[in-house]
């Protein structure tokens, strides 16, 4: 892990980010390693129930994710007993409060955006999160805001669904438009 | 001279108004996107991907090596002008390339960035064109043991030569395999790990994996950081390219050098990113001045960038002759051959060779006409960097998703995606590596049913990967690598059992 903190050594333009951080680094990772070790114990238990033993034409449909979900296992305690035995040293923020913000306020939206894609159509949700994500977000004028949000969702439909015959979910305002 | 022979005929694929037109959109969009901070060589494939489901094989394949040779172009911008590396492998390149533009030589720099990416990805072709059929008539003598001595000393040199905690390797490396897993057995036809639902029937999709992975993950870090952007502006004249170019046989040394240490770590899943810095060490240890690296030296954009390109198009080579792709890009171009039912590996060069050759002409040419497009657009790719991000953000999300969704046209896959982003954020930040959970997903059914194969064939025997001298050497060689660090150890340790350290 070398390169992403000489990637942020590089900047030095970005201010120094002071504010509280939200969690650590090794709490989130031993968070990590325990979800990844919870799912390889699911996947083993699953492929163990399809089968794992030989039969006649070779080995049943379990065996080989059987024994990658053992690896699997395998390097996540490795990782764990790595983490106990640090335990009490040192610790380096994972995100900070400002950060974590910026993330959410990215991270929201897209989530909003995918079921409205279901209902209002892939286009028009796009012109609302864009329009409103420079707006709300980027603090940028609301005039240009909406044009270019408008100018990229009519470029989208214009190459995906007539140049490149690209289906995506479809809502009102494309049915019409007769689409 | 066979291969020229045929470099010719693909030539002769290549030169239509259809594939050439395609050859400049992918450029121009490669360029872009390699600009843009958080997206890249791998994001900006695997969302442009769906563009090219429509086209015929030949055309979609020239059409995305152009958007990843734009791309490799690309970093080279952001790094000298904003010192903001577009890519993890441009970071070395803004050590002297920065500096530069900081004393107004941005022309030079960016001309020498450009035309040693030139270089370092042409003789990178050069090798492809010679070496890889070799390598694919050769490869077709491989029976399943073989293929899965290669599967698994790709994985090994993953694990044992990666920067990385090993374990993290590991997980990453299991956690593709057991993905690629899910769905329907290939062998048996059985259903496992869907828990009944039918979403999972099809199987955990790759492209979305990717474009979850390293598309909406990046958009998450990029706000995190919040890149500001202040920068040199540059326009490059016909006067500053023959000034570079005519210094640049000068600099023969560091060329080659770059280039070789490029090809090898191309080949071998070292990838760009070592090899630039590599390519920059070397130079400068090798250097009769060495202090002034870093401070502007021209020298210093030319050893990165060669041996980042170089080591950039020959991941194509594996991925070419065995099916087998050097670095995340070519995972997902390979991803891409899959959808157009182009099976790749050896077999490719007998049965699909207007195809094959297309596209190693294709990186010739597209090389070309990448070179005078960035010499001759750098201020309008310049002007993309003061886009705000806000701006630039959501359309990133928007092309996600329309990439997610058009594979197979289901709405899962959309949700998959926003989960495979919460996934990459929360491990590059961990620093579990995503590069070989790409490379195990995109090979992960080949390998599992290689094994199994082997297996039959040897009755469940482990004995069958030493059973010829080929496929021993192989596995042999897989598990020295994959020890390395080990082996490593215990030699310096021996060294100083025999000669004791003097402090």
């Amino acid at each position: 892990m070398t390169a992403p903190d000489e990637v942020l050594g590089a900047q030095p333009e970005a201010e120094e980010d002071t504010s509280p951080a939200v969690v650590g680094r090794r709490p989130v990772e031993t968070a990590t390693l325990a979800v990844v070790l919870a799912f390889a114990v699911l996947m083993a238990w699953d492929n163990w129930r399809t089968g794992i033993a030989w039969e006649s034409t070779g080995p049943k449909a379990g065996y080989f994710p059987f024994y990658v979900s053992v690896i699997m296992a395998g390097a996540c305690l490795w990782g764990l007993a790595i983490e106990f035995v640090r335990r009490g040293t040192a610790d380096a923020p994972f995100v900070r409060r400002n950060q974590f913000r910026r993330v959410m306020q990215v991270f929201v939206p897209t989530l909003l955006f995918v079921p409205a894609t279901q209902w209002l159509g892939l286009y028009v949700s796009s012109f609302i999160l864009i329009a409103g994500f420079m707006i709300g977000v980027g603090k940028l004028k609301p005039w240009i805001s909406v044009v270019t949000a408008l100018v990229f969702s009519v470029a989208m439909f214009v190459t995906f669904e007539i140049a490149f015959d690209v289906i995506m979910p479809k809502g009102p305002l494309e049915r019409l438009l007769g689409y | 001279m066979e291969a020229f022979g045929l470099l010719l005929m693909g030539f002769k694929v290549l030169l239509t108004w259809k594939i050439l037109a395609l050859m400049m959109v992918g450029l121009t969009l490669g360029i872009f996107v390699g600009v843009l901070p958080g997206l890249g060589g791998p994001n900006g494939v695997a969302i442009l991907l769906p563009l090219t489901f429509t086209m015929e094989p030949t055309a979609a394949i020239v059409m995305l090596s152009c958007i990843y040779w734009g791309a490799l172009f690309g970093g080279a911008i952001t790094s000298i002008l904003f010192n903001i590396p577009g890519e993890a492998w441009s970071v070395a390149t803004t050590f002297d390339g920065y500096p530069m533009a900081q004393k107004g030589q941005a022309a030079e720099a960016l001309t020498a960035a450009f035309t040693s990416s030139f270089i370092g990805s042409l003789v990178a072709v050069l090798l492809i064109t010679f070496l890889a059929p070799r390598i694919a008539s050769f490869a077709l003598r491989f029976g399943p043991p073989e293929f899965f001595a290669v599967y698994f000393l790709t994985f090994c040199s993953f694990v044992g030569l990666g920067r990385e905690a090993k374990h993290k390797t590991v997980i990453s490396l299991v956690i593709g395999l057991l993905l690629a897993a899910i769905g329907m057995d290939t062998v048996s036809g059985k259903l496992r790990m869907t828990f009944g639902s039918d979403a999972l029937l099809r199987g955990v999709n790759f492209l979305v994996a990717v474009i979850g992975l390293f598309g909406i993950s990046e958009i998450l870090l990029t706000m995190e950081e919040r890149l500001a952007l202040r920068g040199h502006a540059a326009a490059i004249s016909l006067r500053v390219v023959l000034k570079v170019w005519k210094e640049m046989p000068r600099y023969w040394v560091t060329l080659l050098r770059s280039s070789a240490i490029g090809c090898w770590l191309g080949i071998t899943p070292g990838g760009a990113i070592a090899a630039s810095f590599m390519g920059y060490n070397l130079a400068k240890r090798f250097s009769k001045d060495p202090g002034s690296f870093g401070k502007g030296r021209i020298e210093g954009v030319f050893a990165p960038e060669t041996a980042a390109h170089a080591s950039g198009t020959a991941a194509l080579l594996p991925m070419l002759a065995l099916g087998i792709p050097g670095s995340g890009t070519a995972a997902i171009l390979l991803g891409g051959l899959m959808v157009w039912g182009l099976n790749p590996g050896p077999l490719l060069f007998v049965e699909h060779k207007d195809f094959v050759w297309g596209l190693i002409a294709s990186m010739y040419l597209g090389n070309v006409v990448g070179l005078v497009i960035v010499l001759t657009t750098v201020p309008i790719f310049a002007a993309v960097l003061r886009v705000p991000f806000a701006a630039v953000a959501p359309m990133i999300v928007v092309s996600c998703a329309i990439g997610a969704y058009a594979i197979q046209n289901a709405m899962f896959d959309v949700w998959l995606m926003l989960l495979f982003g919460v996934v990459g954020y929360v491990f590059k930040k961990v620093g579990i590596p995503l590069a070989p959970f790409t490379l195990a997903l995109v090979l992960g059914n080949r390998s599992e049913d290689a094994f199994r194969l082997s297996m039959i064939g040897a009755g469940g025997d482990l004995r069958v990967f030493w059973s010829n001298g080929l496929v021993g050497s192989i596995t042999t060689l897989a598990i020295i690598l994959l020890f390395w660090p080990l082996i490593g150890r215990i030699a310096e340790g021996a060294r100083r059992m025999v000669r004791p350290a003097r402090t």
